[in-house]
């Protein structure tokens, strides 16, 4: 039976709302602003620190199974070919080599570089290297664009035989208004093409899994992955056998950011089958260079812009075309958000190139990052030639009411008006200070259920199949337990990244925490309610007459039970119940999560070395379990942002097709040395979504991070940056123009 | 020889000089007296040859490894990282980018920092090998672990072995002199991609201001 629990949400001392939702019978109450948490909401050491830092936590990578043999596969490293011999006899026959399976045949086309042509299984990892060495493949190679712009140029070889390179996808047209009367009628309006770079996820843990036949034809595999449950499913097809012979272990993960959704990819598949085959363990790691080339990157983007305003200063039209390449698959053009800023008139189409490279996958925060980049460069350009302050003209056009609380947090913590009025300043090293928009809409999602286990010791244990992916999903599942049970996070074990427990979600669009979060919340609570029962039958009383004060039971003539306490009354085998997640509540504070950075940089107009000192990141994620972890969230999604701004790029040799820097000394990341001061205040509000009032907060973070850069270099020398990543070379070049 | 960022040399021989060697004579004799020790048996099939060649098949040799010596086999191009990790299950040093960039192998050879990656295993034989297994456990964790776990100095934690590695180090060089700069360029030779910077120098910097993490 339903009942209707109303209550206030939003932040706390801020905006806020009223709101009513209907809970099961059973179900707990929400918690709403003013709820007095005693665990969520401080600050809990990740509860798998020690075992990371002391190197004990076993990875994929980790895994050494007994008799386990290595498998990897010969790639072809030209862009577009097709196969025209394939000679493995020699390596079938070199010591330890335990399988060769040819992947592509003659006649096979081969349309990215990195593309797995044979297969080979060996019992080291030496051995392998020499038999890959040993195989012979010959290629009749045929020219194929690798870039955006040659990709959809005139007469240019298709990726696909059967359709144009250049495609506008299902979603790729937004009109609303009438933009060119809007344009028309405008007071002022700016254009200009802003151009982003491929960036490719680098996790440092590689792609692969280890296979493992365990007999009666099942498997355990051990794979780095976002997604245990879509793991299993894709390799229990590729067996062909049922997804309940199956199970997935990911107890560690290093790194995905999205890279990692999806389930297996071909060489996990080439692994499974020398495992069958063999009846042995596989494993099957990818290497650094195959890591860039085929597990996925952000796509490219080019991106024509033109903002218009009226006198007032308020945005009146957006047109925008953009074009990217998602390599051989689609969602190439990233684009401008049109959801922060009040547009009421707009037209963008967005089309995404094929081309022969390896292909997109989400990247956190799929296409913001770089629609960002131009959108507030635009917006920057607009206020400019108004002469109106850019953080005036953002307040002015931004009607989201925690993003307004935001705006003015950031300014204030950056010392904005100062900033903006000493600098660029004189002398050859120039200073800027600039700031982009965050947006995210993650509520969670799905009907997960988490089981608990309580012993007559007072031991818990809190199992579900979810992944932890270093966001610390297995912390924040331990806080809302022990909030429910007066318990330290400490004291709750927490078995997840198993397919042998409940179903649990994949880790993507940062749905993880809200998705799980509030399952996990409901089962302390079964769980208290359990052992408020078994207290009731002891002190022969009703269970509603037991209440809980957060950390005690207390029941009729002043009897009162600690946790502990009441444990003892559980019998020998045990206590066990779960909770399930209900759909999202309907009314909630906001669906979006907002968010705001501010950078201030250090451009030597010289040389054309780049500085960021610092950045300020204000964002809201729902109710923050875990402030400690959350802020790493941040200052990861800001240096992540900082890295794309300014280093990162893979670039493509275009006659040959290949990665011209498919290493990490090439391919360059962010590193301590240029790392900035990162200040990250989190705007805590209860988002009325779920029972715990959580959302998503990985990906917001990283959003703003590339625009804010650009704005405030472009404030720095005067002149705008429209190509990320912003290197010395661009630098002195867009000075070079501007003279 | 391999230079770190920071200007510190790795190990004695490194993976490169040899590699850029002709074959086993080459490699030997760069070798010189760490390959006596390892002369009796140079791989099945391939007996050892009068000038004590060793490989190219498995040879048996003796590393010392967090003050206990280990034995194992293995060819003499195997990299020391490959050899903890899948000949001795010291699983702690992981293998990113396998040449020397990324700092993720961080093992101490004889007290110093080097990457497990770009050094073969059998170069270091009679050395002492120090892994992050032997640094700390969960239950008696060194300084600079119980301060990565108390500031977050981690997030997926896959560069974070490495990363303890060279900081355990800067805190025993450098003790409580150890300022912001220091750690920067202690660490500058790791990466890590989910971006725990900051948290690793607040960390780095309260361990060495410890008395214990002098
Ligand atoms: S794996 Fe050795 S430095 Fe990267
Ligand atoms: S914590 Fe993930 S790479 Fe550093």
């Amino acid at each position: 039976m339903p009942r209707k629990v109303t209550y206030t949400v939003g932040q706390a001392g801020g905006p806020t709302r009223e709101i009513s939702v209907n809970v099961h019978d059973l179900d707990v109450d929400p918690w709403g602003v003013d709820a007095k948490l005693r665990v969520v909401g401080t600050e809990v050491p990740r509860l798998d620190a020690a075992v990371k830092a002391s190197g004990r936590a076993k990875y994929t990578y980790d895994m050494n199974r007994p008799g386990m043999a290595y498998s990897r596969l010969l790639r072809c490293f030209h862009a577009h070919a097709v196969v025209t011999s394939v000679d493995t006899s020699a390596a079938a026959k070199m010591p330890g080599v335990l399988g060769v399976t040819t992947l592509l045949d003659v006649g096979g086309r081969i349309t990215f570089a990195g593309k797995g042509v044979v297969a080979v299984c060996a019992e080291t990892e030496e051995q392998l290297d020499d038999a890959l060495h040993a195989i012979e493949v010959a290629y009749d190679v045929r020219p194929g664009a690798v870039t955006t712009d040659d990709g959809r140029a005139e007469g240019a070889e298709r990726v696909d035989e059967r359709r144009d390179n250049a495609v506008v996808g299902r979603r790729g047209r937004q009109e609303r208004g009438d933009p060119d009367a809007a344009l028309a009628a405008a007071a002022a309006q700016v254009s200009a093409t802003f151009r982003t770079q491929v960036q490719t996820h680098s996790a440092l843990e590689t792609h692969g899994c280890v296979v493992e036949p365990t007999g009666d034809g099942e498997y355990t595999v051990w794979a780095s992955t976002q997604g245990t449950g879509s793991f299993r499913g894709t390799m229990a097809r590729a067996l062909g056998i049922g997804a309940d012979k199956v199970r997935v272990i990911t107890e560690h993960m290093g790194g995905g950011f999205g890279a990692k959704l999806g389930g297996v990819d071909e060489w996990d598949r080439a692994a499974a089958f020398f495992a069958r085959d063999l009846g042995r363990p596989v494993k099957a790691m990818l290497d650094r260079r195959a890591e860039h080339l085929v597990a996925g990157n952000r796509p490219d983007s080019i991106q024509e812009m033109t903002l218009a305003a009226n006198a007032e200063g308020e945005i009146t039209a957006l047109v925008g075309t953009t074009h990217g390449t998602a390599g051989n698959g689609g969602g190439g053009a990233g684009a401008a958000n049109t959801r922060i800023y009040r547009i009421p008139n707009l037209r963008m189409t967005q089309t995404t190139v094929s081309t022969f490279a390896g292909r997109a996958r989400a990247f956190r925060a799929p296409g913001h990052p770089q629609g960002i980049f131009a959108l507030d460069g635009s917006v920057d350009a607009l206020a400019e030639k108004m002469q109106i302050d850019p953080l005036a003209f953002r307040l002015k056009n931004d009607p989201h009411p925690l993003r307004q609380v935001q705006w003015r947090v950031g300014a204030e913590r950056i010392e904005w008006e100062r900033l903006r009025r000493e600098y660029p300043g004189d002398g050859t090293v120039k200073r800027g200070v600039g700031c982009a928009a965050a947006i995210w809409f993650q509520r969670g999602r799905g009907n997960y259920v988490v089981n608990l286990q309580v012993a007559r010791d007072g031991s818990v244990i809190v199992s579900n199949a979810v992944q932890d992916i270093g966001t610390g999903t297995r912390t924040v599942l331990a806080m809302l337990v022990a909030e429910e049970l007066g318990l330290t996070p400490e004291r709750i074990t927490v078995r997840i990244g198993d397919t042998n427990f409940p179903a649990g979600p994949g880790s993507g669009g940062s749905t993880t925490a809200p998705s799980i979060g509030p399952a996990a919340r409901e089962a302390g609570y079964h769980a208290r309610l359990a052992l408020a029962a078994l207290l009731a039958e002891s002190w022969e009383c009703e269970p509603d007459k037991i209440d809980w004060s957060g950390t005690t039971f207390s029941g009729p003539g002043g009897k009162n039970s600690t946790f502990d306490e009441a444990c003892k009354l559980i019998g020998p085998e045990g206590l066990a119940v779960s909770g399930q997640r209900r759909p999202n509540y309907k009314q909630g504070f906001s669906g979006e999560t907002a968010g705001c950075q501010f950078a201030e940089v250090e451009v030597d107009t010289e040389t054309g070395v780049i500085r960021v000192l610092r950045i300020v990141a204000v964002h809201d994620a729902g109710r923050i379990v875990d402030p400690l972890t959350a802020r790493s969230q941040v200052v990861g999604g800001v240096i992540q942002g900082v890295s794309y701004a300014l280093h990162e790029d893979r670039r493509m040799d275009r006659n040959l097709g290949d990665m011209v820097n498919p290493t990490l000394d090439t391919y360059r990341i962010l590193g301590i040395a240029d790392c900035p001061k990162i200040d990250c205040l989190l705007t805590s509000i209860d988002s009325g979504f779920n029972n715990a009032g959580m959302m998503g907060l990985g990906e917001p973070v990283t959003v703003p991070t590339a625009g804010a850069v650009a704005n405030a270099v472009s404030h720095a020398l005067g002149v705008r940056m429209t190509e990320l990543p912003i290197t010395p070379a661009r630098v002195l070049a867009a000075l070079g123009g501007a003279r | 020889m391999t230079q770190r960022p920071d200007g510190r040399e790795e190990g004695g021989f490194s993976r490169r000089t040899l590699l850029k060697g002709a074959g086993a004579t080459a490699a030997a004799g760069a070798l010189g007296g760490a390959v006596e020790a390892l002369a009796q048996d140079a791989g099945p099939g391939l007996p050892a040859n009068a000038s004590g060649i060793a490989g190219p098949g498995p040879v048996p040799m003796t590393l010392r490894v967090n003050g206990g010596e280990r034995k194992l086999d293995v060819e003499p191009r195997r990299t020391l990282l490959d050899a903890l990790r899948g000949d001795l299950d010291l699983t702690g040093a992981k293998r990113v980018c396998d040449r020397g960039t990324c700092g993720a192998c961080t093992i101490w050879l004889d007290g110093e920092p080097v990457y497990a990656c770009m050094v073969l295993a059998i170069e270091a034989v009679g050395s002492e090998i120090t892994t992050i297994e032997g640094l700390g456990t969960p239950d008696a964790p060194h300084p600079v672990q119980t301060a990565f776990r108390k500031y977050d100095a981690l997030q997926c934690g896959f560069c974070t072995p490495g990363f303890v590695m060279s900081c355990a180090w800067a805190t025993k060089t450098h003790g409580a002199e150890l300022d912001d700069a220091g750690v920067r360029a202690s660490t500058c030779g790791n990466l890590c991609r989910c971006g725990t910077y900051p948290h690793v120098i607040a960390a780095t910097l309260e361990a060495a201001a410890s008395e214990e993490g002098k």
